[in-house]
């Protein structure tokens, strides 16, 4: 990609470097990482072809029934009742993927144990498993016929079953390259001024795993709330109670609403996009007290 | 070594995601679309139906094959919700066949340009089969339900699909209506039944009949208001339910049509031909659906008890009033009623 001339000192013998020469080496010696315009250009194409125009569209079409219908749809009570169920529900999972997902990160890098490499490979999984999939698993596993005799189709529980399947890898794998990057010296030094295992782990290992941790989360929330194919088998879809979001979106395009349903994933995507901004902000802010404090 | 277990790990890793994808089977919210019959050398009927006579069309379409006219013709079925389905064809899903549940439904393909003006005006106005409107409940019948003000009892939770995208859950509630206003005479009091139902009654909004009566199944609710045929269809497969058909209620009436546009025009009307043929009805009949030929529902008569008293669409003055006047979005009476349960 570099532009620079070449230039070959032809038949002089000598091996002084000449003029252009020292040029170039000066052009190398400023390389920063940087892409350029051209780099910007492209990430910028990218970006509005796959997420921003949509997005416009799909605003645009929420407006469909004009600035009153937008609201009539969002502020409808089986909306509004959805968009609670969603976001509670998904607020549930967040918290269980932040204590279990840091249990797990941590048992994987600390711990030795057989099969650990399989444990490792199955984290993955439900990412790629249609999610389906995993209401089918689930459906059949606590259905009406539970082998096990725990019925949790077309109730809360049973979504937040679903949704900790599918977003369990999020915390994982945000944490556990932190965790191995962890200078294992701050906490021998921490143990031998007699500090317990707690004080150690609140004190000096939290703080430094507390950003991974908190986009993981997000990155669970944001996906748990447009969730659709894990929760569609075990959740009843039942107005009020166990229809999510998604479910109620889907239903308002089946009987020939497409605006209203435009509009209540508007608001779902608002909600999503301020969570996850806010959490960028906590996790920089983080970062920045993590090197202020080294 | 390592590098030839390495490609033998993609090979393996392709395979497996070869394998899922095949398996994925069709769109998610239509059930088998994959082709089925003979090898399609005479061409391929898309049928776009709704959900519930997929039972029937398993047995019409190889029979179908067996004829002359239908040697080596391949089916593209989809089933789903009725309306979904015919708005989907109206849209420009590639469709050679359509049976929905409800005249409208064909309707909006005639207002569209896609389904002749006179598709309806056979024999049989375009109806190749039917069913009443039946209640379904648990086995045994512990609630004891036997007609329609049972339903409204405050210990009672009733299975219904969702009027705006179902054909089914407008039979469902026309039949109460249509017994309760006497055919139409009082409107008042059957929309009354109605708004109780649906506001006290009626808790999931399931997009198909077959979407109810799997949600029946999977253990919600008393009772399931449903076709005969997804009745007996249930029966058959063993599932703990039984059907009471109580003394006043509703036929069904499902059109079936041919799009103007088809590219296998002769061998969609033959197939079409074939559902009225004493053998099509019969393999109706076998599959549940009440047949329209005289003789052949004569055969059948034990199986398809007469109610006391059948209202038809035609007693509440045809498709053409019914619709607009209780199911037409915002101003419907029903789909008021609705929205305003459901909103």
């Amino acid at each position: 990609m570099s532009d620079a001339p070449t230039t070959t000192a032809v038949g002089t013998g000598t091996t002084v470097p000449s003029p252009p020469d020292r040029r170039t080496r000066k052009k190398l010696v400023q390389v920063t990482g940087a892409v350029g315009p051209l780099g910007i250009g492209v990430a910028t194409l990218w970006l509005s072809i796959i997420v921003v125009l949509p997005l416009a569209a799909l605003t645009v079409a929420s407006f469909g029934d004009g600035i009153g219908g937008f609201v009539d749809a969002v502020t409808s009570p089986v909306a509004l009742a959805s968009l609670r169920v969603t976001i509670m529900v998904s607020v549930v999972v967040a918290v269980i993927n932040v204590v279990m997902g840091t249990l797990i990160a941590w048992v994987l890098v600390r711990d030795e144990f057989p099969g650990k490499r399989i444990v490792n490979a199955l984290i993955d999984l439900p990412f790629a498993l249609p999610t389906i999939v995993a209401s089918i698993v689930l459906l059949a596993l606590y259905g009406p016929e539970s082998p096990i005799h725990i019925y949790l189709n077309a109730t809360q529980p049973g979504l937040i079953v679903a949704l900790a399947f599918v977003t369990l890898p999020f915390v994982v794998r945000s944490v556990q390259p932190v965790l191995i990057e962890v200078d294992r010296e701050v906490e021998e030094a921490a143990a031998s001024l007699g500090a317990d295992n707690v004080t150690i782990f609140r004190r000096v290992v939290l703080p430094t795993l507390m950003p991974a941790i908190i986009s993981g989360a997000g990155l669970a929330f944001a996906r748990a709330i447009g969730e659709y194919g894990s929760v569609v088998l075990i959740g009843g879809n039942i107005p009020r109670e166990t229809q999510m979001a998604s479910q109620y979106i889907q239903q308002q395009i089946e009987i020939d609403r497409p605006a209203a349903a435009a509009a209540v994933s508007v608001a779902l995507l608002a909600i999503a996009f301020v969570t996850l901004f806010v959490l960028r902000l906590l996790a920089s802010r983080g970062q920045r007290r993590e090197e202020q404090a080294e | 070594m390592k590098r030839r277990s390495r490609s033998l790990l993609t090979a393996l890793v392709t395979l497996g995601a070869v394998a899922l994808t095949a398996c994925s089977g069709g769109a998610s919210d239509t059930v088998g679309s994959d082709a089925v019959g003979a090898d399609g050398s005479a061409g391929t009927i898309n049928l776009f139906a709704y959900a519930v006579p997929k039972p029937g069309y398993d047995k019409l379409m190889p029979a179908f094959n067996a004829t002359e006219e239908g040697k080596n013709v391949a089916f593209q079925p989809s089933y789903g919700a009725s309306g979904d389905q015919s708005r989907k064809v109206k849209d420009g899903a590639e469709a050679d066949f359509v049976n929905f549940s409800v005249e409208p439904d064909v309707t909006r393909l005639v207002d569209a340009g896609l389904v002749d003006k006179t598709w309806n005006q056979d024999a049989y106005n375009g109806i190749p089969f039917g069913s009443v409107v039946t209640i379904v409940v648990r086995e045994g019948n512990p609630k004891n339900i036997r007609d329609w003000d049972d339903l409204l009892r405050p210990d009672v939770e009733v299975v219904t699909p969702n009027p705006f995208s179902s054909g089914s859950a407008k039979w469902n509630l026309l039949a109460p209506y249509a017994a309760k206003s006497n055919g139409g005479q009082d409107p008042n009091a059957g929309l009354a039944y109605i708004t109780s139902l649906v506001n006290d009654h009626v808790r999931i909004q399931p997009k198909s009949g077959r979407e109810a009566s799997e949600a029946f199944l999977q253990g919600t609710g008393d009772v399931l208001l449903s076709y005969e045929n997804e009745a007996l269809f249930m029966e058959s497969n063993g599932d703990p339910v039984e059907h009471v058909t109580p003394p006043t209620t509703f036929k069904i009436e499902n059109p079936v049509a041919v799009l103007s546009n088809s590219k296998h025009l002769d061998k969609a009307n033959a197939f079409k031909d074939f559902l009225y043929t004493p053998e099509g009805q019969k393999l109706w009949a076998e599959a549940g659906f009440r047949p329209v030929d005289p003789a052949v529902a004569t055969e059948f008569a034990d199986k398809f008890p007469q109610p006391a008293k059948l209202w038809t669409i035609a007693d509440l003055g045809g498709w053409s009033k019914v619709d607009p006047e209780l199911f037409a979005k915002d101003t419907g009476s029903i789909a008021v009623i609705y929205d305003n349960a459901t909103r």
